[in-house]
């Protein structure tokens, strides 16, 4: 500790203002941060896995399965994989760095200081969309080189990849919000995230599954995400674009209205 | 009259089966230096965390410099700095990195001169640069506690801040604290290590179960309940009218706690008449110690809820 020092003049007693967008930004530059330091890990991991996907499934199934006339099974699964990892990766980052925040007991940083709620979900969830959507474009252009595309509808895929990385990054947020152990939270990833990513058309188009699963596909918001993304690239689904838009945005409404709702009250984070 | 630092009216928490705080009134006026005392379990923590927005009360409010920190709690919390009692820290970030995010998090961008300058004052400026988990402890505490500075909140709030910390550093925070407090801080903080709060606190308010024991200046508190400790070594024994006296006794020696320094003559001659002689005497005023092991004694615990 060093002696007192000449200070010119010492803390005014008297609380400063501050910005509220200082404070969403610095939330969202270390959310940012976060991943971006142990990237290997949160971008290039991911990135290898969405890959492997297609080259072994790609491989096994490009002579054998033609989802849509004159589309080959390769093309077909691109989109899917670069969703997966998009939605998967959204989840990840929110859920993950909330619970570490708990776990580690420095989450206590974000809750002294006078962030709103609008605030701290902004910045957790835009930081998730970088994540997801870095992740997706490795994925795509990895994959590309294995079975150029020919792309129909490009404007669709950025409204579905951006809506798709939003609402995972929301159910993400509630997934770290309500979690208190990480095992709790694996059971979201094993139980919601993965079986409602797998039933959602990744591999396949939901036209070639038996009815019950048929129907199941219909009230599961990720194959709306996933069908709507698949548009962009062939211009053809098994639902009409903009009805899938339609779907996933009312469900990121509805899941952002319930973490903004925990948020304010600060459910499970604050006592 | 200026407004309070921190207002406590009435306030009650309750876990499912625990009463944390019982109706708690306590005023902290600008400037003071305050002591929060009470034997583990007595709502130090809680309160503490009522008054920072970590807990919601049960009922009962709570303002900081006016700002009530539930209806206005972003004002409430620009007010306040606390350094938690956990050690904690972010693995991902630097001692800079941390300072800067966390004075972001206050909306204060370019506050670069301020940073450095509590890192001076804490001696950290030469860690700067290392990641949080590359730190000791005692070093982990420091920046807490300058992340609890970093926007110059006009009242301190430190919960337990020398709880396994080296000497060095809890002379050196103290004397920070000191010169914050004359520059017109109002700094808050919870101790075990009484003789810390004795020296440091003009005011201490003692908590037990939930409840304030005692809200009094340091000396009033000390004056009132303990008067003088009279240290004895006797050849021939302790006459009896001073039995009742005796607050701690072995072979050698007895101490009495006497309720005002011109007994001592008399407790003196007492001896004498009863034919004991004073080998050795040594007089000194109760510390807070004493007024605390008084204090929780003669408080019955409560039962259950």
């Amino acid at each position: 500790m060093n002696p007192p020092i000449a200070i010119a003049a010492l803390a005014t007693p008297t609380a400063r203002a501050g910005s509220a967008w200082v404070g969403f930004r610095t939330l969202l530059y270390k959310e940012s941060l976060r991943f971006w330091k142990v990237s290997f890990q949160t971008i290039v991991a991911p990135i290898l896995t969405g890959v492997l996907y297609l080259l072994v499934f790609g491989h096994m199934l490009d002579t054998r399965v033609e989802p849509f006339a004159g589309v080959h099974y390769s093309s077909f699964l691109i989109p899917g994989l670069v969703m997966m990892s998009i939605l998967q990766n959204a989840f990840a980052n929110s859920s993950s760095s909330l619970i570490q925040s708990k776990i580690m007991g420095n989450l206590v940083f974000l809750l002294l200081p006078p962030l709103t709620a609008l605030q701290f979900f902004g910045a957790y969830v835009l930081a998730s969309i970088l994540r997801g959507l870095a992740v997706g474009l490795g994925v795509f252009a990895v994959t590309i080189w294995f079975a150029p595309a020919d792309i129909q509808a490009p404007a669709w895929i950025p409204v579905f990849a951006l809506m798709g990385a939003a609402m995972l990054a929301v159910v993400g947020l509630i997934a770290g919000i309500v979690s208190e152990k990480f095992d709790q939270l694996a059971a979201f990833q094993n139980f919601l995230i993965i079986p409602a990513t797998f039933l959602s058309g990744v591999f396949y188009s939901v036209h070639g599954l038996p009815p019950f699963w048929h129907v199941f596909s219909r009230v599961n918001p990720f194959f709306y995400i996933i069908d709507g993304f698949r548009y962009g690239f062939f211009a053809r689904s098994d639902v009409s674009p903009w009805f899938s838009l339609l779907v996933v945005s009312l469900s990121f409404c509805a899941v952002s209205a319930l973490a903004l709702t925990m948020l304010r009250r600060g459910y499970k984070l604050r006592t | 009259m200026s407004i309070a630092a921190i207002e406590v009216s009435a306030l009650t928490k309750r876990y499912a089966q625990v009463t944390a705080l019982d109706a708690v009134d306590l005023s902290i006026k600008q400037g003071e230096f305050f002591g929060l005392l009470g034997p583990n379990g007595a709502g130090k923590t809680t309160l503490i965390s009522i008054i920072a927005g970590l807990a919601h009360a049960t009922s009962g409010r709570v303002k900081v410099m006016g700002h009530d920190v539930v209806n206005d709690y972003r004002s409430a919390r620009r007010s306040l700095g606390v350094v938690p009692q956990e050690l904690v820290f972010d693995p991902f970030f630097t001692v800079r990195e941390m300072l800067r995010i966390q004075s972001g998090y206050f909306g204060l961008a370019r506050n670069e001169a301020w940073i450095d300058e509590v890192m001076q004052n804490l001696d950290l400026a030469d860690k700067a640069e290392v990641n949080m988990r590359a730190l000791s402890g005692g070093m982990k505490r420091r920046v807490l506690v300058a992340q609890a500075l970093v926007h110059r909140p006009p009242v301190i709030v430190l919960d337990e801040p020398t709880a396994g910390v080296d000497v060095e550093l809890r002379q050196g925070l103290w004397q920070f604290m000191r010169r914050l407090n004359r520059d017109g801080h109002t700094i808050v903080l919870t101790t075990h290590y009484l003789e810390e709060a004795q020296q440091m606190c003009g005011r201490i308010a003692m908590l037990k179960a939930g409840r304030v024991l005692a809200l009094e200046p340091t000396h009033d508190l000390l004056r009132r309940i303990s008067g003088v400790l009279v240290a004895l070594r006797l050849r021939g024994g302790l006459p009896p009218a001073l039995r009742e006296q005796v607050i701690e006794e072995d072979p050698e020696h007895v101490v009495l706690r006497l309720p005002h320094p011109r007994e001592v003559g008399a407790a003196l001659e007492a001896c004498r008449s009863f034919g004991s002689e004073v080998e050795e005497l040594e007089v000194g005023p109760a510390d807070l110690e004493d007024v605390f092991l008084q204090l929780m004694a003669e408080t019955p615990e409560r039962s259950g809820p």
